[in-house]
């Protein structure tokens, strides 16, 4: 009788387990359990905020109001919109810009780092400090710094000999969009110095003997060995920097607030103006989804290049 | 001679003193349904900036509060953050149904936020009545034409500061009364290295208090009074931008078109600036630390200060000041204690405290303060008492409705003039402006 209990209670348990690893075993059902907190996360955080704002851009609501459904208005209006035209320059103009910068400086401090020196380990690791201080800390030391009145730049240069007047670095329109610029580049390129580095770290130093031994000069053998090897690399890099940068908004939200007369605004600054500032949530949202297809296509060139260049 | 009391004897009254409440205070609260009258204190959040004058909120936090609690039974919860980080917190306590139950906005954000705003006509109504009513700067942005969208608090008062001795050096014992006088003046002072201070950055008080009633006093304005008609682009209006770039060029720090609202205070109080437009903290901290801010001759700056309205132009002479207004927001569940609220902290006898904090930085959003003792204290602060009776608001002929309110957040006039001290031709500079005052105004 008990014999017959313990089987009976046995029975279930074991069919359980039996259920269990037959899902285990089961690739695609194991594959689905495996990746579904992963799709549970990015849809709630991901997909969900991104279809709320294609749900928000094509309607009329503001701050407190749900809208109705207007369609594409809101995108016709910024598009006749003389200061969200000079947003989508200056968001073209500020990113290529400092993206062939940091790119050329990432990799320059990259190689060096790549050498033998004494102190590396701690010059590494100071390389890193524009990258770890709080984007808005590190901004406004340099808003200090630009200051129009107390400019530590410009008395340094004065004092140096090398002005006879103040340089008004955020009054001027060109020199505050290059303000700007220098910033992101400070901030940016340890960033592409650090992965780059990790990058030529995994190149075989006996590539470069051997193009050595064969004769190859040291700009051949980056042009023709370190290169083309590091490029995967170097496009996820850029990759990942071109949509930080196309979507800023901390660094010039601090030093400038778009000014002087919008010479400064970016797609980001500008749909705050307008979906905080003003209350037009569905207009912001638009001018937010603008930058969508710009970056959906520098992602899937990005990434067809990078598939074709690992498969070549 | 006290009788001592055993220690079972204690244990035996409170132990029957506990029992009987919890029993009899129990069964009553289950009877009525209701907390007991200890446990339903109403907390009040109230949103604010910080102050320019910290003084005032250490009075709100400590004496204000205290008193609220004792004559109300409300507990007051202060919060304090940046003035440009209020908007970002409304518009997410608006959409989540969740935050502060008072914000306390600058400029004319509560019209942007009326249908989350709870409606105050009884308490803005019997505050107006009972103090000589509101100024119309204080109305036009705390009543959107149906209904008090908030109560109005107060409004920092905007006047030029400047430093009287280098005026009169330049033969200009009393403040210039004209814009042509003051560029007379500016002209000969940023020669000796003085110049004038001006923001014509996007920044949120001395920008707009600028440009607005520069503009105004020209004779030009945004729109006609049924707030649709755009009617920027006018000879008059033209004129000014033209008077603008020559003024900005001869007289001005050009470091001012990166200005923001502490730029021009700290410019001042070094002495790199002989005059900006500004509420009275300059004054205010030159007074407050004497020797730290001196003058070329070694005495204190303070003395050397002098405030005076912006100058008369063609068109008259006007002034654009930063009133405060307080909403309280629809999802707050403390709509009762919320009112009562802010019916105490705007009655007189209340305000008072907190006017005189102030030192005249604010004034009352009422005339009856411009009758305060507070004025007698110090003749350089008796500019700011009457200072908003001449003091108008964006959207100007119109109402300061949500469309005016963009179209000062978008820092559209303020760029208008910008542009043009950068070189744009002042006939372009207001054709843009304008053209995109039309599409602002004529939109649905």
């Amino acid at each position: 009788m008990s014999v017959t209990t313990t089987a009976a209670l046995r029975a279930p348990e074991a069919a359980g387990r039996g259920r269990l690893k037959g899902l285990f075993e089961d690739e695609r059902r194991l594959a689905f359990a495996l990746l579904f907190p992963t799709m549970l996360l990015l849809g709630l955080f991901i997909a969900y905020p991104f279809v709320k704002g294609v749900m928000l851009s094509l309607t009329n609501a503001k701050v407190g109001e749900p809208g109705e459904w207007v369609g594409l208005a809101n995108f016709a209006k910024i598009w006749n919109d003389a200061i969200f035209r000079t947003a989508v320059w200056n968001t073209f103009w500020y990113t290529a810009v400092t993206t062939v910068f940091k790119l050329a400086l990432g990799l320059w401090l990259a190689v060096l780092l790549n050498r033998h020196f004494r102190g590396k380990a701690f010059v590494r690791a100071f390389i890193l400090l524009p990258f770890i201080i709080p984007t808005v800390l590190s901004t406004f030391a340099w808003k200090w710094m630009f200051d129009p009145t107390f400019s530590v730049l410009n008395w340094s240069f004065y004092k140096l000999g090398l002005i006879g007047g103040r340089i008004n670095w955020l009054g001027d329109p060109d020199l505050a969009m290059a303000s700007v610029m220098i910033v992101n580049i400070w901030r940016g390129v340890p960033f592409y110095a650090i992965s780059l580095l990790a990058g030529l770290q995994t190149i075989s130093p006996e590539l470069h003997e051997a193009a050595a031994i064969d004769g190859a000069r040291p700009w051949q053998r980056f042009w023709h060995v370190t290169w083309p090897l590091l490029l995967p690399v170097t496009m996820v890099v850029v990759l990942f920097s071109v949509i930080q940068t196309f979507a800023d908004f901390q660094l010039v939200y601090v030093l400038t607030g778009g000014g002087p007369a919008n010479a400064t605004h970016l797609f980001a600054t500008y749909a705050y103006q307008i979906a905080i500032g003003t209350g037009l949530l569905s207009e912001g949202a638009a001018i937010s989804l603008a930058m969508f297809p710009v970056l959906f296509l520098v992602v899937v060139v990005q990434l067809l290049y990078i598939r074709r260049v690992e498969t070549r | 001679m006290v009788r001592p009391i055993r220690r079972r004897r204690a244990l035996a009254i409170s132990g029957a003193g506990v029992a009987a409440s919890a029993a009899g205070g129990l069964a009553g609260v289950l009877a009525s349904g209701r907390a007991p009258a200890y446990a339903q204190a109403a907390t009040i959040h109230w949103l604010r900036w910080n102050d320019f004058v910290p003084a005032s909120d250490q009075l709100l936090r400590r004496e204000i509060a205290q008193e609220c609690q004792r004559a109300l039974g409300i507990r007051l919860n202060i919060e304090t953050i940046n003035a440009n980080d209020i908007q970002a917190r409304i518009t997410s306590a608006v959409q989540s149904g969740s935050g502060p139950d008072i914000v306390c906005v600058l400029n004319n954000w509560a019209q942007l936020y009326g249908q989350s705003t709870a409606n105050v006509d009884d308490v803005a109504e019997a505050i107006g009545a009972a103090q000589g009513g509101f100024y119309e700067t204080s109305r036009t942005v705390a009543h959107d034409g149906q209904r008090w969208v908030g109560v109005p608090w107060s409004i920092v008062g905007l006047q030029i500061a400047y430093r009287k001795s280098w005026f009169a050096e330049v033969g200009y014992e009393r403040f210039p009364q004209t814009w042509e006088e003051y560029r007379d003046a500016g002209r000969k002072l940023k020669a000796k290295g003085r110049p004038i201070g001006q923001t014509l950055g996007h920044t949120f008080g001395d920008a707009p208090a600028f440009a607005y009633p520069y503009l105004w006093s020209w004779g030009g304005k945004e729109v006609e009074a049924d707030g649709r008609t755009v009617v920027l682009n006018t000879p008059q209006t033209v004129e000014s931008v033209r008077f603008m770039t020559a003024f900005w060029r001869e007289a001005h720090d050009e470091g001012g078109l990166a200005w923001d609202d502490s730029n021009n205070n700290r410019a001042f109080l070094s002495g790199s600036i002989c005059a900006t437009l500004n509420g009275a903290s300059i004054y205010v901290e030159a007074l407050r630390r004497p020797q730290a801010y001196q003058t070329e001759r070694g005495t204190p700056m303070k003395d050397d200060i002098g405030h005076a309205p912006l100058p008369r132009g063609p068109g008259g002479q006007f002034s654009y000041h930063v009133p405060f207004t307080n909403i309280l927001m629809r999802y707050s569940r403390q709509q009762e204690a919320a009112k009562r609220f802010l019916a105490w902290i705007g009655s007189r006898e209340v305000f008072d405290k907190w006017f005189v904090s102030q030192k005249g930085f604010s004034v009352g959003p009422t005339r009856i303060w411009e009758q305060h003792p507070l004025w007698n204290e110090d003749p350089v602060m008796l500019p700011y008492r009457t200072a908003a009776q001449t003091g108008r608001f964006a959207g100007y002929a119109g109402p300061s409705n949500r469309k005016a309110a963009e179209v000062l957040t978008k820092y559209i006039l303020t760029d208008m003039y910008a542009k043009a001290v950068q070189g744009m031709a002042p006939e372009q500079a207001v054709r843009e402006a304008h053209e995109e005052l039309v599409r602002i105004y004529g939109a649905a």
